[in-house]
């Protein structure tokens, strides 16, 4: 069966050639990069790429990876037929064969028995659509998504602050004119390059740049001061820097008393945080304390932005209100170039935990629990809101529960590779290999979709339309750039093939600008409400920001947010809520059997589990492999040389890579780089206890030198 | 379960909010000898230094009892202990019954027996800071001078604090040098000279007589002027309700590893008891100890056990960074001692080093190297084989190689790109010979842009070259 044509082709041209500098430009589709949250503006031509200069966020730039992104439209590894317990079938078979089985597992188990995962790199069309899928084709509460594991820390602790998580609650420019930016946990320079020439642009004006990390990363080097913290305890690092903007006369108490609730009680809470004993337990030296909440209290424009070495850990949540407390206390969130930020991860990681695809939400940011949320969700669905399911485990647990009794028996899976990117996952083989039946969409084989019963080869990026959100909140139209290869399918084209198959086809359309009109509707009166957001109007402003509501025949459009917080902050009176939070030590600290933290991030050549970018050449030829980064204190007690292969152990998992050392990590750390099966086998799957998110990025282990593997370099 | 804590400072009020934190229904009764609400004794020193506000220093808010449905009963003291029946007897003549009773009552200043010391402040409570800083202001204004009697930690964080509110100071001490516990006679003295010259005048070796009507006398008879002065000659555990009640007693009510008491009713905690003939006068073992009574009575973890804290000290006075940790005295026969010393710049730091583990250690004046041998000594691991690099963060990196002449080919100038110089080179070799058209032809620069410079750097030296040899 051929792919119906895609009426997005049909958009007018002139669409994508947004003003002056377009008449340089070589024809061809104005979109953006499939990777990461800061969705570089770019051309595809022919399988050409050019990067956009009227896209802010990248203003020209392009990383390794986005320059070679086009390379997989065309790899012999693409997937091009439905796969069927490995041998190649055809698609209604393949569709045939998983709405039986949903259908055997449902009368079996009930709803609950067949259970969704997605990802945050789906286009808002398609996140919209696969929660919809689950709540409305399949009525099972079962549905979460890799998100999880990326922003849900900061999203709890900003919709608890602030009443609304935007990444940015500003646009990326205002980094150009601060006078000083603290990044907690975060690697713009590996994981969104073009990120830095921000950053660059502020230093170049005279701002001064703050790195929180564990190691002396690309981006740490770029700053002014690094503070080195030890794994797990940036948490305490952020109550004692507060600490110190109270005691050194930073509180911007003007403000505190007219925009925010609960200073009081979270002063007295950082009481107990004295800078000397936050010192001892995160190993930054008080002087550089004080230099960092000096050179913020003295900023007239300044930002706090967290990112995932903050975020993931089991107390996520409570370090990122301790960065949004600090940054709150002096007067920072709500004024215009200052405020604190997330600086989101995946492509679509904003937009994918907006529209319904989280356990515990529908469309709009809404809490699925909510009575008027369920209501206006099922009027635009046409169903009755009792026969929403509430709401479901989050994506570890989810995990977990597969193949359980009580738990799923079966599992579709859109845009994400959890045998390589989830906590423990060993443990999470053998709870893929416990379900009656797999089904994986993906473009190649990825490692969780080779286990799969069935795999529904599907389009990618520049293969079909469809809108992303990004970091700012800015929500951008990914244009159709090139044909998809004879026999793939759109991810909702496949959901209406399953839909049809279980009777109820009509609800799920397949045009995305259908889905996005949908998506509008359902998220009107929302927190995050597209409702005024067209793709005509995405392509002729180059994006609008979030909220912007519809407005009446005859009345002006509303021009988007770029700014939410400037008159009052989302919460019911207007305030930002400041929360007290104490630190506590990792879920698992080191030991005499474990006695060196391990650490888990990025590398530039590489995207999340790197089924993508571990198929294109230039990118493995940069970073090719498996990796362990240790100090050379540490190589040189385990008799360790560089090149050498060493064994990381954990109580959860072993893993080998080939030995870095440098002293850009600290000594009682290893770092690994989680783009290739392995270090996710040691990973803790202890969850914060708001977001549920796993602390990925601190556990203990054991490392030794691999005998008679000796080194070549 | 009755749970009554006597002493509401900083273990006290620990112990009560990990309680309630581990059990939300346990009836709680805590006695505070002082009217304020808890607060945090370690920052004193900062409010008479006017770096916190006495609001700064809470520990619980006020409604916090409340909202935790804790019985505070505040300013009241308790005079006596039951055992029989079980009970706490107040100053007020209530009785107060417990099944679990934890004292914390903390330990009081030692005031040295000398004529007229009634006229001089003690500095451990928040009304001692009141008085000091009052005293202060109107010193400051009338070009009064101070006198602080103890070379500790605390006696001087107080001197530096009034230094700094622009009180003329000077400090005795008793012994030859400052904080002879902690710190070598080398450190003592550069300590000493980087206080003088925050204007704080020291004497050492010298002892007090006699306090008097706006002066001090010395055991010599020299007689120091002296409008306002303070006393810091170290405190002394707070014993005699426990001693009264029959309790084992040495320098501290004496507790196991479960910081019990003889009485396996009643436990002991912080400055007033004496774990392993140890009392502790730090608030990070007052604070472990909180944690692990709450783990026994409350049933969290009934195998929690105390065996004793590494004590690291840490001077809270501006401009003065001095951190001092573990066994500082032991010699050369006894121990690896790693030293530099840079009078000069105040300087001074010392390594104890035991079978390959840090037990001790001196930092004086700013070093990056505190965070990283902090943890060395409490996590108790093993030591790099370069010790110096130990004192000396930072120093043994390689330099890097970033003249376009010293720089290899196969080294990545742009990150963003992964383009190397020699690809640079190649690109130059075929014609390209500025920024734009290397970047056209490698994409070098066109990432997160932070490679310009050296591409630029690179291009222009070997156009260069290319002059030199044509």
């Amino acid at each position: 069966m051929k792919p119906p044509l895609s009426t997005i082709g049909a958009m007018p041209t002139s669409l994508s050639d947004p003003a002056p500098v377009i008449a340089q430009v070589p024809a061809g589709s104005a979109t953006h990069c499939p990777y990461c949250a800061l969705q570089c503006g770019m051309y595809v031509t022919d399988g050409q790429i050019t990067p956009r200069e009227d896209i802010p966020a990248n203003a020209g730039g392009l990383c390794q990876k986005g320059w070679t992104a086009a390379e997989l439209l065309s790899s012999p590894e693409r997937l091009t037929t439905p796969l069927l317990h490995g041998r190649p079938a055809g698609w209604d078979e393949a569709l045939g064969f998983v709405a039986d089985r949903i259908g055997a597992v449902r009368a079996e188990h009930g709803p609950d028995g067949v259970a969704v995962f997605g990802g945050g790199g789906l286009t808002n069309e398609k996140a919209y659509q696969l929660g919809k899928f689950a709540r409305v084709a399949l009525r099972t509460s079962q549905i979460d998504y890799n998100g999880r594991f990326c922003m849900s820390s900061a999203a709890a602790a900003a919709n608890r602050a602030f009443g609304m998580d935007r990444g940015l609650p500003f646009p990326i420019t205002d980094i150009d004119r601060a006078d000083a930016v603290l990044l907690a946990g975060v690697n713009v320079a590996e994981t969104m390059p073009p990120f830095v020439r921000h950053l660059s642009e502020m230093r170049a004006g005279g701002g001064r740049l703050i790195v929180v990390d564990p190691r002396l990363t690309q981006t740490a080097r770029r700053a002014d001061l690094h503070l080195q913290v030890t794994p797990g305890t940036d948490l305490a690092l952020a109550l004692g820097l507060l600490h110190i903007a109270v005691a050194d006369g930073h509180a911007d108490l003007g403000y505190l008393e007219s925009r925010t609730t609960g200073f009081e009680a979270v002063r007295t809470s950082v009481s107990a945080w004295w800078p000397e004993r936050v010192e001892r337990v995160t190993g930054v030296p008080v002087a550089l304390m004080r230099e960092a909440v000096r050179i913020l209290g003295e900023a007239s424009r300044a930002m706090v932005l967290t990112g995932r070495g903050a975020e993931q850990h089991a107390k996520g949540t409570d370090t990122v209100t301790a960065f949004v407390n600090l940054a709150l206390a002096l007067g920072l969130p709500g004024r215009e170039g200052s405020g604190y930020g997330c600086v989101t991860g995946q492509g679509n990681g904003q937009g994918g935990r907006e529209h319904g695809q989280k356990a515990d939400q529908l469309p709009g940011y809404r809490k699925i629990d909510d009575p008027a949320a369920r209501e206006h969700v099922a009027a635009v669905w046409g169903v009755d809101p009792a026969d929403l399911p509430g709401p479901g485990r989050s994506a570890y647990e989810l995990l977990d529960s597969l193949g359980t009794p009580g738990g799923p028996k079966a599992l579709l899976l859109f845009g994400s590779n959890p045998l390589v990117s989830a906590p423990r996952a060993g443990h999470v083989a053998e709870r893929l290999a416990g379900l009656d039946l797999l089904v994986v969409s993906d473009f190649v084989l990825s490692e969780t979709a080779a286990m799969a019963d069935v795999v529904l080869p599907t389009t990618q990026w520049a293969e079909e339309a469809g809108t992303m959100t990004n970091l700012e909140g800015r929500v951008l139209l990914r244009r159709r750039a090139a044909e998809p290869p004879e026999g793939v399918r759109t991810d909702l084209e496949i959901l209406r093939g399953l839909a049809d198959r279980m009777g109820c086809g009509e609800r799920f359309p397949t045009d995305p600008r259908t889905v996005f009109d949908e998506l509008r509707a359902a998220s009107a009166g929302g927190v995050a409400d597209y409702s005024g957001i067209t793709y005509e109007r995405i392509a002729a402003e180059t994006g609008v920001f979030w909220p912007c509501p519809a407005t009446g025949a005859g009345e002006e459009p509303h021009p988007g947010t770029p700014r939410p917080f400037l008159d009052r902050f989302p919460t019911p009176d207007g305030r930002a809520r400041m929360i007290a939070v104490e630190h506590r030590p990792p879920a698992e600290d080191v030991d005499e059997e474990f006695p060196v933290y391990l650490t888990s991030g990025r590398v530039l050549a590489h995207y999340q589990s790197g089924a993508q970018t571990r198929r294109i050449r230039p990118l493995t030829q940069a970073a090719p492999e498996l990796f362990v980064e240790l100090h050379p204190e540490l190589a040189e007690r385990l008799g360790v040389a560089p090149g050498d292969m060493v064994r990381v152990r954990g109580r959860r998992g072993a893993a080998e890579g080939v030995a870095r050392v440098n002293d850009a990590i600290r000594p009682d750390t290893v770092f690994m780089p989680f783009h290739w099966e392995g270090v996710n086998r040691l990973t803790n799957p202890a969850l914060d206890p708001v977001s549920r998110m796993p602390e990925f990025k601190v556990c203990a282990v054991a490392v030794e030198r691999l005998a008679g593997e000796e080194g070549v370099a | 379960m009755r749970l009554v804590v006597v002493g509401n400072g900083m273990a006290g009020a620990r112990l009560v909010s990990e309680v309630r934190a581990r059990d939300k229904d346990v009836r709680i009764t805590v006695f505070g000898a002082e009217t304020w609400q808890p607060y945090n004794r370690v920052l004193l020193s900062n409010v008479l230094a006017g770096t916190s506000t006495p609001e700064q220093v809470r520990l619980l808010e006020p409604r916090w009892y409340a909202d935790h449905n804790v019985t505070a009963r505040l300013g009241v003291e308790v005079v006596a202990i039951d055992r029989d029946s079980g009970a706490v007897i107040a100053a007020d003549g209530t009785r107060e019954p417990y099944d679990v009773l934890v004292l914390a009552t903390g330990s009081e200043p030692v005031v040295p027996p000398i004529p007229g010391v009634e006229r001089a402040t003690a500095f451990r409570t928040l009304d001692d800071c009141d008085r000091i800083r009052a005293a202060a202001e109107s010193a400051a204004a009338s070009e009064a001078r101070a006198v602080v009697v103890g070379g500790g930690l605390l006696g001087i964080e107080a001197a530096r604090g009034l230094a700094g509110r622009g009180v003329p100071v000077t400090l005795l001490h008793l012994a030859g040098h400052l904080m002879e516990r902690q710190l070598d006679e080398e450190a003592g003295l550069i300590l000493r000279e980087t206080l003088r010259d925050l204007g704080v005048d020291i004497r050492t070796g010298v002892t007090v007589s006699a306090v008097r009507e706006r002066e001090v006398e010395l055991s010599t008879g020299e007689a120091l002027p002296a409008d306002l002065v303070v006393m810091a000659c170290g405190v002394r555990p707070v014993v005699g309700l426990a001693r009264d009640a029959g309790l084992e007693v040495g320098r501290g009510v004496v507790v196991d590893d479960e910081l019990r008491t003889d009485d396996p009713a009643i436990f002991a905690i912080g400055e007033c008891a004496e774990h392993a003939g140890q009392v502790y006068g730090l608030v990070a073992p007052a604070w472990e100890q909180a944690a692990i009574v709450a783990d026994l009575v409350t049933g969290t973890d009934k195998h929690a056990r105390y065996r004793g804290s590494r004590l690291v000290t840490r001077l809270k006075a501006r401009s003065v960074e001095l951190a001092a940790m573990g066994e500082t005295h032991l010699t050369e026969d006894e121990a690896e001692i790693v030293r530099f010393s840079h009078r000069h710049k105040g300087t001074y730091r010392k390594l104890v080093i035991r079978g390959d583990r840090l037990v001790g250690a001196i930092l004086l004046g700013e070093t990056a190297a505190v965070g990283t041998l902090t943890q060395l000594f409490d996590r108790g691991g093993p030591l790099p084989y370069d010790r110096a690099g130990l004192l000396f963060p930072g120093a043994g990196g390689a330099a890097v190689a970033d003249s376009p002449m010293r720089m290899p080919d196969a080294a990545r100038v742009c990150q963003c790109n992964n383009v190397t110089k020699g690809q640079i080179r190649a690109c130059w070799e075929s014609g390209a010979r500025d920024v734009e058209a290397v970047a056209a032809a490698t994409r070098a620069t066109t990432g997160c842009g932070g490679c310009r410079d050296a591409v630029e750097g690179i291009v222009g030296w070997l156009c260069e070259q290319e002059g030199v040899s044509a």
